[in-house]
């Protein structure tokens, strides 16, 4: 149900359906020329460079056109921890963000249905801190957490941090840098579907025997499974290729590197344009797989 | 009710001072109201009456304002929705669109572990016809289908007390019939409590032992069909419930068996027992099949009251009776419903008549004046509301 309209309809005989389908195509040509030619070229392009080989005897960054598959092999075995960690933590953050809005994305879509104007205040709440830019705010949170930082001294004061301890840098400070970045495309989803969702089914099955816990699970829950599936998507997709938290400048340190930082520098820094074209097409593979998976399990609505 | 077992007999269910207030708007004004346990108690009321509401009040989908509601000798004011041994029939159905039919009907079973749930769901919806589409969503279903699933969701519970909110509203004459025949079956087999909200008068009178007309937030009056029929007390139940003839007049003498009350110069006849109102200006009514219609001044005599003579103004011929309305000064429009026992009106628009009943037939009403005249503008304005979904061949003519 989730994502029904992606299946197929039947195919439409007549001819005034067809007419129509011809209006329809009309209306998407400059959506196709901009597929076409901001995602398809770029893809195209990605493709050759993830093949090409180093000039011999050339500068560090030329490569010229060749078909070495051992980018691939290579930079997968070399950088393997890092995708593996990217997946860990993108995971962990899509969970902690799913956890932390249901409730907020609940109380804001129904609990205070009765109260538009509460309603529209807790939205805006919501979506107050991107009106800062991402970096200043992770940069803000570098602060927040940093050694000299008032959380780390108020904890060394209070003696429950060790006196060599540090937040940033750490597994913990990128993982919460993710889900603080991504936790208003995680809510806002939710609100949507949470926000028409009929309470009298609620009714209903409290009405059936169902406690409050019980038709969270059986009834809440599945009819907001299309805005669970599309929060978690994007909030699971930019973190797994998040770059910004994880790098040393930010939250993170070499230890919490993702495979968005070993694109970045591979790109920026040590010109590897084939690797980093590899890597990013890894990386998008997988993320294709994982959602395609999880789409047709929440599409079959056995999910609870 | 014990986890794993239905409910072995009906729960009484009593409401004590129950009044609900939404903000800005009382919808239940101090209801008190006994329903024993095992009856069929149908309540009966315009829209907007506050019956939905008396529902989700004791289904515990609601919060009274004030009052109690005891179920079974057990006060439940203050428990929760789904610990209440009662189950409903939502008026908006409310069916789960994610499971399947087969599904929402079994749930109940399932949260109280009962067993072979999926067997008994069958069962229940063997009962209402729609086996065959046990597979299907409650989105692929007419809305008369996806008002007979909610049925089986609800009776397949088998609760001591059953809650069905206009419960065969979207079903034709012939389905709803049957379906009323099954849900009495089951309320008898085991001796549970119906709670049955309808907008069928029809139907609240051949199902239910106990009728509450219900009016502004307020019952009317309670009783049985028959009762509350043959007896009316206020002007609106005398209009909403059927039809009534009304008059107003003084009390002009009263002997411990009978009142006297002057109107359009005659005197009417009323049994003392009959007319709670004793004193002063009175209302009296009389329903319109028990009236005679006559073409000649009948004989003055002390088992019968006469009025008359009026002239028909209106001939509305509906298969088994006709319908004749007479001008009567001074007494106003009166309705007379004659059964059809010969080809043809008796009398034609026009016609010079009288009207005649047995003073047996004769009511007073409870109401002040003003009170009736309210009371028979709040059931026009039902009746008219209700007309839609009214059906009945009528032919009128008028003068
Ligand atoms: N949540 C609410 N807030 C405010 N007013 C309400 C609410 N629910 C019901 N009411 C009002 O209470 C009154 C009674 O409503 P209720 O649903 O009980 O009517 P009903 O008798 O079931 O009518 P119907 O026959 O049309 O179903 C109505 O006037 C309605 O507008
Ligand atoms: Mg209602």
């Amino acid at each position: 149900m989730a994502f029904s309209a992606f299946a197929s309809a039947p195919a439409a005989a007549e001819p005034a359906v067809r007419r129509r389908s011809w209006v329809a195509l009309v209306l998407l040509l400059p959506g196709i020329l901009y597929l076409l030619l901001f995602f398809i070229t770029p893809l195209v392009s990605l493709v050759f460079t993830s093949f090409q080989q180093p000039v011999i005897g050339g500068d560090i960054g030329q490569y010229s056109a060749g078909f070495k598959w051992e980018n691939y092999t290579e930079s997968v075995t070399q950088y393997l921890p890092l995708i593996l960690r990217a997946f860990g933590y993108a995971v962990l953050a899509t969970v902690l963000a799913l956890v932390i809005s249901y409730p907020l994305a609940y109380f804001i879509g129904v609990k205070v249905r009765s109260f538009p104007l509460v309603q529209s205040l807790l939205l805006t709440l919501v979506i107050a801190p991107f009106f800062i830019s991402f970096l200043l705010r992770t940069l803000a949170w570098k602060q927040i957490m940093s050694d000299e930082g008032p959380i780390v001294v108020a904890l060394k004061a209070l003696s429950v941090f060790p006196n060599d301890g540090h937040i940033t840098g750490t597994p913990f400070a990128v993982v919460f840098g993710l889900t603080y970045n991504f936790i208003p495309f995680m809510t806002l989803p939710l609100y949507a579907t949470l926000e028409r969702l009929d309470v009298r089914y609620i009714e209903a099955g409290n009405d059936l025997y169902a406690s409050p816990f019980t038709t969270f699970r059986k009834i809440t829950v599945p009819l907001s499974l299309p805005g669970i599936v599309s929060g978690t998507l994007l909030t699971f997709i930019p973190a797994a290729g998040d770059y910004i938290n994880a790098s040393g400048d930010f939250l993170g340190s070499a230890q919490t590197s993702m495979v968005g930082n070993a694109i970045e520098s591979n790109f920026l820094v040590t010109q590897n344009y084939p690797v980093a074209a590899a890597l990013s097409i890894v990386l998008m593979a997988v993320i294709l797989v994982i959602v395609g998976l999880y789409v047709r399990r929440a599409g079959t609505e056995d999910l609870v | 009710m014990a986890a794993g077992t239905f409910a072995e007999k009906g729960a009484d269910l009593e409401l004590v001072g129950i009044t609900k207030t939404f903000p800005g708007f009382t919808a239940i004004q101090s209801l008190d109201l006994f329903i024993p346990a095992g009856s069929f108690f149908a309540l009966l009321g315009p829209s907007g009456c506050g019956k939905t509401t008396t529902l989700r009040l004791v289904a515990g989908l609601e919060e009274p304002t004030a009052g109690r509601i005891v179920i079974g000798g057990q006060d439940v004011t203050a428990t929760k929705s789904f610990q209440r041994p009662v189950n409903t029939v939502f008026q908006s159905y409310a069916l789960f669109p994610h499971m399947t039919v087969l599904e929402n009907v079994a749930f109940g079973l399932r949260r109280r572990s009962i067993a072979s749930p999926l067997e008994k769901a069958h069962e229940a919806l063997r009962l209402v016809e729609l086996d065959h589409l046990a597979a299907r969503r409650p989105g692929q279903l007419s809305g008369g289908q996806q008002q007979r699933v909610a049925l089986a969701r609800a009776v397949v519970n088998r609760p001591a007390l059953l809650l069905l909110d206009e419960p065969l509203g979207a079903l034709d004459l012939k389905l709803r019939r049957q379906m009323q025949l099954e849900l009495k079956d089951i309320q008898s087999e085991v001796g549970l409590t119906f709670l049955h909200v309808t907008h069928d008068q029809e139907e609240a009178m051949t199902m239910a032992d106990t009728i509450a007309v219900m009016n502004k937030g307020e019952i009317e009056q309670m009783g049985a069909p028959e009762e509350l029929y043959e007896l009316p007390r206020t002007a609106f139940v005398a209009n909403f419930l059927g039809q009534s003839n009304l008059f107003t007049g003084e009390v002009s003498g009263s002997t411990p068996d009978a009142l006297t009350v002057a109107i359009a110069g005659q005197r009417l006849i009323i049994p003392t027992a009959r007319a709670p109102r004793r004193k002063g200006t009175v209302t009296v009514g009389v329903r319109p099949e028990k009236l005679l219609l006559l073409t000649s001044a009948p004989a003055p005599s002390s088992g019968s009251n006469a009025l008359g003579p009026g002239r028909v103004i209106d001939v509305s011929f509906s298969g088994v009776s006709t319908q004749y309305t007479v001008a009567i000064p001074g007494a106003g429009d009166v309705v007379v419903f004659a059964q059809n026992m010969v080809f043809g009106p008796v009398v034609h628009v026009g016609a010079e008549v009288w009207v005649s009943w047995n003073v047996e037939h004769g009511f007073g009403l409870e109401d002040s004046v003003e009170e009736a005249a309210a009371g028979v503008q709040d059931a026009a304005a039902a009746q008219s509301a209700d007309a839609d979904t009214r059906t009945g061949v009528t032919s009128s003519v008028r003068a």
